[in-house]
């Protein structure tokens, strides 16, 4: 389908509903002429297009109702991506349409305090007892669990096996009995993720997602997904951490020193060409040669944050914070509230989403292949392993 | 505007690699370093044969009127082979000069690589400070130059030497250049002292803008040594041993290793900006993205040349072993057109990020 047939596709959408009736009902539609995700197949929200032409949609329909991308970008960018390549197709109609219109929100159930960058290590266990699975265990780092009416869920189901191959994928039903979610206060005051208790858990076996112990495979493609998430988003020049910087300089010459301004200098060029290379990696995947940069936007990024805005705390000689109040908040936002949180939340950044040193390993392994360090967990069957 | 290669673009570094891998691997490249540098049998090939030499002339001088996105393929490649062959002094520096003075006839010649020239300015001049390292006067009503300018790269191959004084451009003959041990083995520079020499004025020439072009495209060559220092440093690391393992498998090599490629993953993205800028974009636009470029990819070469040699260890520290060309230019080249500092400092009225002096007006 080229652009003229996908517009008047778009206007054939806004002759039918009208954008500024009820939002829900736009949002419903707009799936329904597979405008939601132009990339994904045929009736499932897409029209099995090229994922560049989403841009073209987007524009057409800026003035319609928009989704809420904080509250729902676990299962936009996570869920959503691995529902598509591993569900079935009953799983992929049942759980895409009210995934993508908001209606039902997700959660990530994936870091365990026993297991953070070492991930296959990891224990909350899932027992089949005849057509259903019982799930116990502690997850950790889970936002949005609040709000969540299903998590995607990496569980053992082996432990007699080395330790990524002994895991099965799941979706869980946030509203299951045994599901006890608790706010987890961050050095920030606030908290933005949950502990998830999983005790006796019964999950229906038609919500498993892959096949039994195939749940690390499943689990890569979300992984992959959440680091593009992360790292990818377009910037404009002088944008993102940036943004608040700059706008102090310029607007308080007085606070202005020469040590300062050197470093500030420094950070704007690695800032600049890191947004070029941003842009080159998104130019490499609409021409269809996705590129391995995008593995080192995370780590770039990250580095900018924590830099840029530890230097604002320090221009700013304002021994104050705006507010330790313990609270939840519904979406994360990395550039909002003061400098002292900005700088408090960027410290999650090298953290969150595979640590800057695993995205090390994974470039140096992967991109310039360089050979692994020797392991002693590999061939060990996961109870034997040392914890 | 586009940040990837183009075809034809990839057609013209595959000719040029091909060609430098042919006639001047490293090795060779080191071999002639001390006695007689530039390799001018294959400069005749690479500027005639591939047409290199012609790449920025209009087609109306004879050349292939192409971008700066091509000129850059060809840097980075030469940057690559520290090829020691006068294309950025003689078809960027140079026919830059000579397409804003409008001489038509000396473009001629350097199209079909017949001759070759050099702008008479010190390599270590910016656009910030063009005059940096030179003090050439005009007598006799426009006829006659006189001084010295030191460190010129370029000049001693150069058939024609062009002079910028006052805003015009001079060819000059009679110049005597004499080439002093350089810091750069592969692009040695010269002092050139003019004693009343006969001069024809040729035209005017901004040259702050011919340096920021430079600068700009420099850029490209620096992602070349970069990205030859980090290719060669992996290669090794995966080969060489010790404690019975690749030295390429602990963990603080492989760490330094992905940082270093993102810098040169970031380098190349800051020079395909800066030639695209230097072809399309309005003057305020390109001296942004020349300086962004400078500022960060002049660091980045310097950078992956001297951990290059750290983890290389002892071979590294050889003569024998050509790394130390590549770190020689990069040192150089870090220098050359402006250092990174003098590109931030512009930065600063560029991107509106005003100093501490600023802020008390």
């Amino acid at each position: 389908m080229d652009e003229t047939r996908l517009k008047e596709r778009v206007a054939a959408l806004l002759s039918e509903h009208d954008p500024a009736g009820d939002r829900l009902e736009f949002l419903r539609a707009r799936f329904d002429a597979g405008l939601a995700w132009v990339w994904f197949p045929e009736g499932l929200g897409g029209l099995g297009l090229g994922r560049d032409l989403q841009q073209l949609v987007e524009h057409e329909l800026a003035h319609t109702p928009q989704l809420d991308v904080g509250v729902q970008g676990i299962g936009l960018g996570m869920a959503a991506p691995t529902i598509l390549a591993f569900g079935t197709p009953e799983q992929r109609r049942r759980f895409l349409r009210p995934l993508w219109t908001g209606e039902e929100i997700w959660c990530q159930l994936f870091s365990e305090p026993g297991a953070g960058s070492d991930l296959a290590t990891l224990a909350t266990r899932a027992v089949r007892d005849g057509g259903e699975w019982v799930v116990d265990g502690q997850k950790v780092w889970t936002s949005g669990a609040h709000h969540a009416r299903w998590a995607i869920l990496v569980t053992r189901t082996d432990p007699d096996v080395p330790k990524h191959r002994g895991m099965t994928y799941f979706i869980c039903d946030m509203h299951a009995p045994g599901v006890e979610v608790r706010p987890l206060r961050q050095i920030t005051g606030e908290a933005e993720f949950n502990e998830v208790f999983l005790t006796g858990v019964r999950l229906s076996d038609d919500l498993r997602l892959g096949e039994v112990g195939d749940g690390w495979r499943v689990a890569q493609t979300t992984l992959m997904n959440e680091r593009v998430a992360i790292g990818g988003a377009p910037v404009r020049r002088g944008g993102g951490m940036l943004g608040p910087v700059l706008s102090t300089w310029r607007e308080r010459p007085e606070l202005r020193t020469h040590d300062l301004h050197q470093r500030l200098l420094s950070l704007w060029v690695e800032a600049e060409v890191t947004r070029l290379s941003g842009a080159r990696l998104r130019e490499q995947l609409a021409a269809g040669q996705p590129g391995p940069e995008g593995s080192g936007m995370k780590l770039s990024f990250a580095r900018l944050n924590q830099v840029l805005s530890g230097l604002e705390v320090e221009l700013d000689r304002d021994l104050g914070y705006d507010d330790w109040t313990f609270r939840r908040s519904d979406t994360v936002d990395f550039y909002g509230r003061g400098p002292g949180y900005r700088y408090l939340r960027a410290k999650g950044n090298s953290i969150e989403g595979g640590t800057s040193e695993i995205l090390r390993n994974i470039i140096s392994e992967r991109v310039l292949g360089l050979p692994s360090e020797p392991r002693i967990d590999k061939d060990v069957p996961w109870k034997d392993l040392p914890r | 505007m586009t940040l990837l290669y183009t075809e034809v673009e990839e057609e013209l570094r595959a000719a040029v690699r091909g060609l430098l891998a042919d006639r001047c691997p490293p090795a060779a490249v080191l071999k002639r370093a001390e006695s007689d540098p530039y390799d001018l049998g294959l400069w005749k090939t690479l500027a005639g044969e591939i047409g290199v030499a012609g790449l920025l002339i209009p087609e109306e001088h004879g050349g292939a009127g192409a971008s700066a996105s091509e000129v850059a393929v060809v840097l980075e490649e030469l940057g690559r082979g520290v090829a020691p062959v006068p294309f950025f002094t003689s078809s960027v520096l140079a026919t830059r000069a000579l397409i804003q003075a409008g001489a038509g006839d000396l473009l001629e010649r350097l199209a079909d690589g017949s001759a070759t020239a050099a702008l008479v300015v010190s390599f270590a001049a910016s656009s910030y400070q063009p005059l940096r390292g030179g003090s050439v006067r005009v007598a006799d009503g426009g006829e006659r130059l006189s001084g010295t300018v030191t460190g010129v790269a370029g000049a001693d191959v150069a058939d024609l030497l062009l002079v910028p004084v006052d805003g015009g451009l001079y060819a000059v003959q009679g110049a005597e250049v004499r080439v002093v041990p350089s810091l750069d083995l592969t692009r040695p520079v010269a002092t050139v002292t003019l004693d009343d020499a006969a001069a024809t004025r040729l035209g005017d020439v901004d040259l702050a803008q011919v340096l920021l072009f430079g600068a700009g495209l420099l850029a490209s060559e620096q992602y070349g040594v970069a990205q030859w220092c980090l290719d060669t440093t992996v290669a090794y690391v995966k080969e060489r041993h010790q404690f019975a393992r690749p030295v390429g498998s602990f963990q603080a090599i492989k760490h330094r290793l992905a940082d270093l490629w993102l810098d040169v993953v970031r380098a190349k993205a800051a020079a395909r900006n800066a030639a695209a800028e230097a072809s399309e974009a309005s003057e305020a636009s390109a001296a942004v993205s020349a300086a962004v470029a400078q500022a960060w990819n002049a660091g980045v070469a310097v950078r992956v040349a001297e951990e290059a040699l750290q983890l290389h260890g002892g071979i590294g520290m050889t003569w024998e072993h050509p790394l130390h060309l590549y770190l020689k230019r990069a040192k150089a080249s870090e220098i050359a057109l402006g250092t990174p500092g003098d590109h931030r400092e512009a930065l600063a009225s560029l991107a509106d990020v005003p100093g501490p002096e600023g802020g008390q007006q």
